[in-house]
Parts: structure tokens; C-alpha cells; sequence
């Protein structure tokens, strides 16, 4: 907070607030991804194509994300659409959790081939909260950006702290989480995390800007 | 500080790599007749002597997933291989056999021999696994016996779907060092079940070791209730036995056993051992959790 000096742009966020936030979604992204197999499994097996599939999928969403968050970004950039991608991305997850037994029956049934089966489940399951879980990289880069000399570092430090969060997403799940939890409360858990990441960016815009205004007037 | 440090990475490799010989030899003794690669692993197949053998993994260390002697190749030389046969005890003349794992085909083929009738489908999801099965371990297909390269799970669900049952059904996929972790749930297993005609019998060759030992039986017991328990002193791994119309008692188990010992001789299969080994004694921990899709950490079980 500290650091943070008066910019022009009228809203902005704490940098440490949306570096927090991009830890958080690299995070998230990655716990779900992990939990993708273990969903998929009971109707398209463990084989390498089902991983193959769900990787695919959250390549393909990431990058859609990459590309519409950017586009979002360009004109008057908003914390308040920050945290709607934190609240979207949690909330369009919920259907994994109970919906995925009827997305994954009837493609089940109509699709033989457990590749493409998978395929098909993943886009379903995955695509939506993946691609709003992307959009928050460019939104990141976009609101801690203030001078064009300095843009490089903070893309290059956003990335740093989005892929230490999928690193971390990653083992914690793998190594641990499943051990403590059922599949269903970790995702229960990711979903919580990502709506009051949301509700942490909305707060801190209201007490910083009304913070600004007061000081303006 | 560079020299140094190289000196030291030279050493852990030379070290590493002494390691490595001392281990080799009591893995792998033979010559490597054929290699194969496949989407899951490194497929050996090793030949010393008479003896022949498919291994997996080679370099990291496994063990022979299965073996013939090439001038008896219809003796089984492995203990949980012939074990599976216990199953015979509880059904004693089966018409469907479903396989889940192929390995070197040994299974099938002895199936198949002994009950030419019976229609044998057996699922591989390794089609690497059935090339070499075809070409190094005689493994042939007749014409009431079908391999399908699948994963066991959406097979078993897809059978039930179309209302397809079986009256022996043997589970071997937990093979190496990696567990398949969908087929250790209460979800499969009530899959498995949907697909069991009423007097079938499940034969499952799992761990007798590590914490997955107390889950998994507490899974089975969940599923099936009371099952058979089968263990050798001279092998590591244990065949559960389960049946959905009762088991049958001690004297039932040994008049069968009499009545297959002689059909089973050239196989190697001692069928008249293994009554009093099986056993409905509880010797794990019951308090232990359910396996279920949501919870199946299986891999992360058996490290601890």
C-alpha cells in the first residue's frame, strides 16, 4: 500500500492485491485440471488419452481466455470486471460438481471411442470456468501496468506468481488433497476460493477509491 | 567450486550407476529377444533359457509381469496367476469369462483349454501388451475368445449398460508400479457386480501389502460382504474371492477341489491347496476409509 503512488488512472488496484490474485488463479486452474482425470476416469478410464483430452481442452480455454481478457482490458480497465471473472469462473464450476454425472452419461452413450468421449466431457465440464480462469492474466498484466517501461517486468512477475500458483495447485492437489479430501470438497473448496478472491477485489476497490474520492475532495 | 562440484555429480553417477548393476541381475537375468514401446511403458521381453519372460519398466526396476517355459508352455509359473483358478472352487463350470488385464494371454489360454465352450473376453488396454502376447507368448485368439483394447472401467460399465453378464470375472490390471485407481471403488465394484450373474464369482488379484490392503478390503467388504481371502506364504500377492449368493463352506471347497485337481495338473494349478488358504478371517483394519470415486488415492495408499 505503501508503495502505491497516485496514478491517473481513476481505478486501480493494490499491486499486491492483484498479485495475490493471479497466485490464486494459477492455483485454482491447476487444481481443477488435476481433478479432471479422477472425474473423467469412471466413464473413459485412466488411459493417456483422457489426460491427453482435458490438457487440450485447458490449453485451448486458456488461450480463448488469454485473447478475450486482453480484449476486455484495453478500454477502461475495471476492478469490478476483475473480480466478476473470479465470481464467473467459481460459479461456472458449481456444474462440475453437480451436473458432471449427467454431462458425462449421455456422451458416454452416444460416443464409443473413450478419446473422444473425454473430449467432449472436457469441453462441457471445463471450457467455460478455464476460459474465464484465463481471462484474469492479460486483466492482471493490464491493471499492475502503469508506466510502458515497466510493462515487461510486471507481465514477466504476473507470470512468475500465476505459475508458482499452478505449481503449487499442482502438487497440493496431487500429493495431497486427494489423500485428505473426497474429489467433490476440494472443488467445493476451489469454487469458495475463487468467489471471495472476487469479493476481497470488490471490497478493496470500494475502500481505495472511496479512499481516493476523499482525498480529492 | 566447478571442478569440485563436477567431481561430486561424477561420483553420484558412478555410484548410481554401480547401484544400478548390483540391482540388475536380480531383475532381469536373460537375453532381451524383442523391446517394444507402447503409450504406457517399456515392454521387454526377456528369454533365459527355457524360461521367457515379459517384463515392464525394465529400467526402472520392475518385475516379470509374467512367464512360460517355452517347452511346457501351458504351465503357469507364476503363484497369482494359478491362484486365479481358486475361483473354480465357487464356480466350477463357467460359460462367460471376462478377463480385465491380458498380460502374456496365460490366463485366456488356460481358460480356453479347459473350457473350450465358455465364451473368454479379456480387456487390454495396452495394445502394445496383446502384440507381444500374440508374437512371443502363443497367445492366439479361437474363435469363442475376443480381446478387446479398452480400459477395464468403461468396458464393465458399457456391458451393464447393455445388460451383458458374466459368471467369472477376473480383475488383474494392478500391474507395476502404477494402480490403475478407478477400478479400487465402491462405484466400480457395484459395476462390476451389475454385470455378475447370480451364482458368478469375482476373482481379484490385488496387494497383500501397505495401507491400500486395509481400504481395499474394507471396499470389497462394503460391496460384497463376507469374501475369500486367498494368500500364499510363498507369494506377495492376495485373490479375493467374492460371490453375491453366499459362500460355500470348507467341505463344499474340498469335493470341488477333488473333482478339478486332475484337470488342472498340467497347468501346475495345486487346486487342492488352496481350500484351507481360503479364508473369511477379518485381518484389517475396519475402521479404515471406503474407496470411493470420490476418494481413491490408491497410489498415494501404497507408499504408506
Amino acid at each position: 500500500m505503501a508503495t502505491r503512488k497516485p496514478s491517473l488512472q481513476e481505478n486501480t488496484l493494490p499491486q499486491n492485491i492483484v498479485i495475490a490474485m493471479a497466485f490464486v488463479s494459477g492455483f485454482t486452474i491447476m487444481t481443477i485440471e488435476m481433478l479432471g482425470a479422477r472425474i473423467l476416469s469412471p466413464y473413459f478410464g485412466g488411459s493417456l488419452s483422457v489426460w491427453g483430452s482435458i490438457i487440450t481442452i485447458f490449453m485451448l480455454a486458456l488461450a480463448m481466455g488469454y485473447l478475450i481478457g486482453g480484449r476486455l482490458s484495453t478500454r477502461s480497465p475495471s476492478p469490478k470486471m476483475y473480480a466478476s471473472f473470479f465470481i464467473a469462473a467459481g460459479v461456472s464450476s458449481i456444474p462440475v460438481i453437480l451436473f458432471s454425472d449427467s454431462i458425462m452419461e449421455p456422451i458416454f452413450l452416444s460416443i464409443e471411442d473413450p478419446r473422444y468421449g473425454s473430449l467432449f466431457a472436457s469441453i462441457f465440464l471445463f471450457f467455460i470456468p478455464t476460459s474465464i480462469l484465463g481471462m484474469i492474466s492479460p486483466y492482471s498484466v493490464r491493471l499492475m501496468v502503469k508506466t510502458q517501461e515497466h510493462s515487461g517486468h510486471m507481465a514477466g512477475l504476473l507470470f512468475f506468481i500465476s505459475t508458482v500458483g499452478s505449481a503449487a495447485g499442482t502438487l497440493g492437489t496431487s500429493f495431497y488433497f486427494v489423500l485428505w479430501f473426497e474429489v467433490n470438497q476440494i472443488l467445493w473448496g476451489a469454487i469458495a476460493s475463487l468467489i471471495l478472491a472476487g469479493c476481497i477485489i470488490l471490497a478493496t476497490n470500494l475502500l481505495t477509491n472511496g479512499a481516493r474520492k476523499s482525498e480529492v475532495t | 567450486m566447478l571442478t569440485l562440484s563436477k567431481n561430486y555429480c561424477c561420483r553420484a553417477a558412478i555410484g548410481l550407476l554401480l547401484g544400478l548393476l548390483n540391482l540388475l541381475p536380480s531383475v532381469v537375468v536373460g537375453e532381451t529377444i524383442h523391446e517394444e514401446r507402447s503409450k504406457y511403458r517399456d515392454i521387454a521381453v526377456i528369454q533365459n533359457g527355457d524360461r521367457r519372460c515379459l517384463l515392464f519398466n525394465v529400467h526402472r526396476g520392475d518385475r516379470n509381469q509374467t512367464c512360460m517355459f517355452l517347452s511346457e508352455p501351458e504351465r503357469l509359473v507364476f503363484d497369482y496367476t494359478r491362484m486365479s483358478f481358486a475361483g473354480l472352487l465357487v464356480k466350477p463350470d463357467p460359460k462367460r469369462i471376462l478377463i480385465i488385464g491380458l498380460g502374456g494371454g496365460s490366463l485366456p489360454m488356460t481358460f480356453s483349454s479347459l473350457f473350450p465352450d465358455a465364451q473368454i473376453d479379456t480387456v487390454e488396454i495396452d495394445d502394445a501388451v496383446v502384440k507381444v502376447a500374440r508374437e512371443f507368448f502363443f497367445f492366439e485368439e479361437t474363435e469363442n475368445m475376443t480381446v478387446y483394447v479398452d480400459d477395464g472401467r468403461p468396458f464393465i460399465k458399457r456391458a451393464s449398460i447393455r445388460k451383458q453378464t458374466y459368471d467369472y470375472i477376473i480383475l488383474d490390471a494392478f500391474s507395476g508400479d502404477y494402480i490403475p485407481e478407478h477400478m479400487l471403488t465402491e462405484e466400480f465394484l457395484e459395476e462390476v457386480k451389475s454385470i455378475m450373474t447370480e451364482d458368478g464369482v469375482l476373482v481379484a488379484n490385488t496387494f497383500s501389502t501397505s495401507r491400500l490392503y486395509d481400504h481395499e478390503s474394507v471396499t470389497y467388504q462394503r460391496v460384497f460382504g463376507e469374501f475369500f481371502n486367498f494368500k500364499l506364504p510363498t507369494s506377495g500377492n492376495r485373490i479375493i474371492i467374492a460371490k453375491l449368493n453366499g459362500l460355500p463352506g470348507q467341505d463344499q471347497l474340498i469335493e470341488q477341489a477333488e473333482s478339478l485337481v486332475a484337470s488342472l495338473e498340467k497347468f501346475g494349478v495345486p487346486i487342492d491347496e488352496y481350500p484351507r488358504r481360503l479364508s473369511t478371517r477379518i485381518d484389517w483394519d475396519m475402521s479404515r476409509r471406503v474407496l470411493t470415486d470420490q476418494y481413491s488415492p490408491g497410489n498415494l495408499l501404497k507408499e504408506q
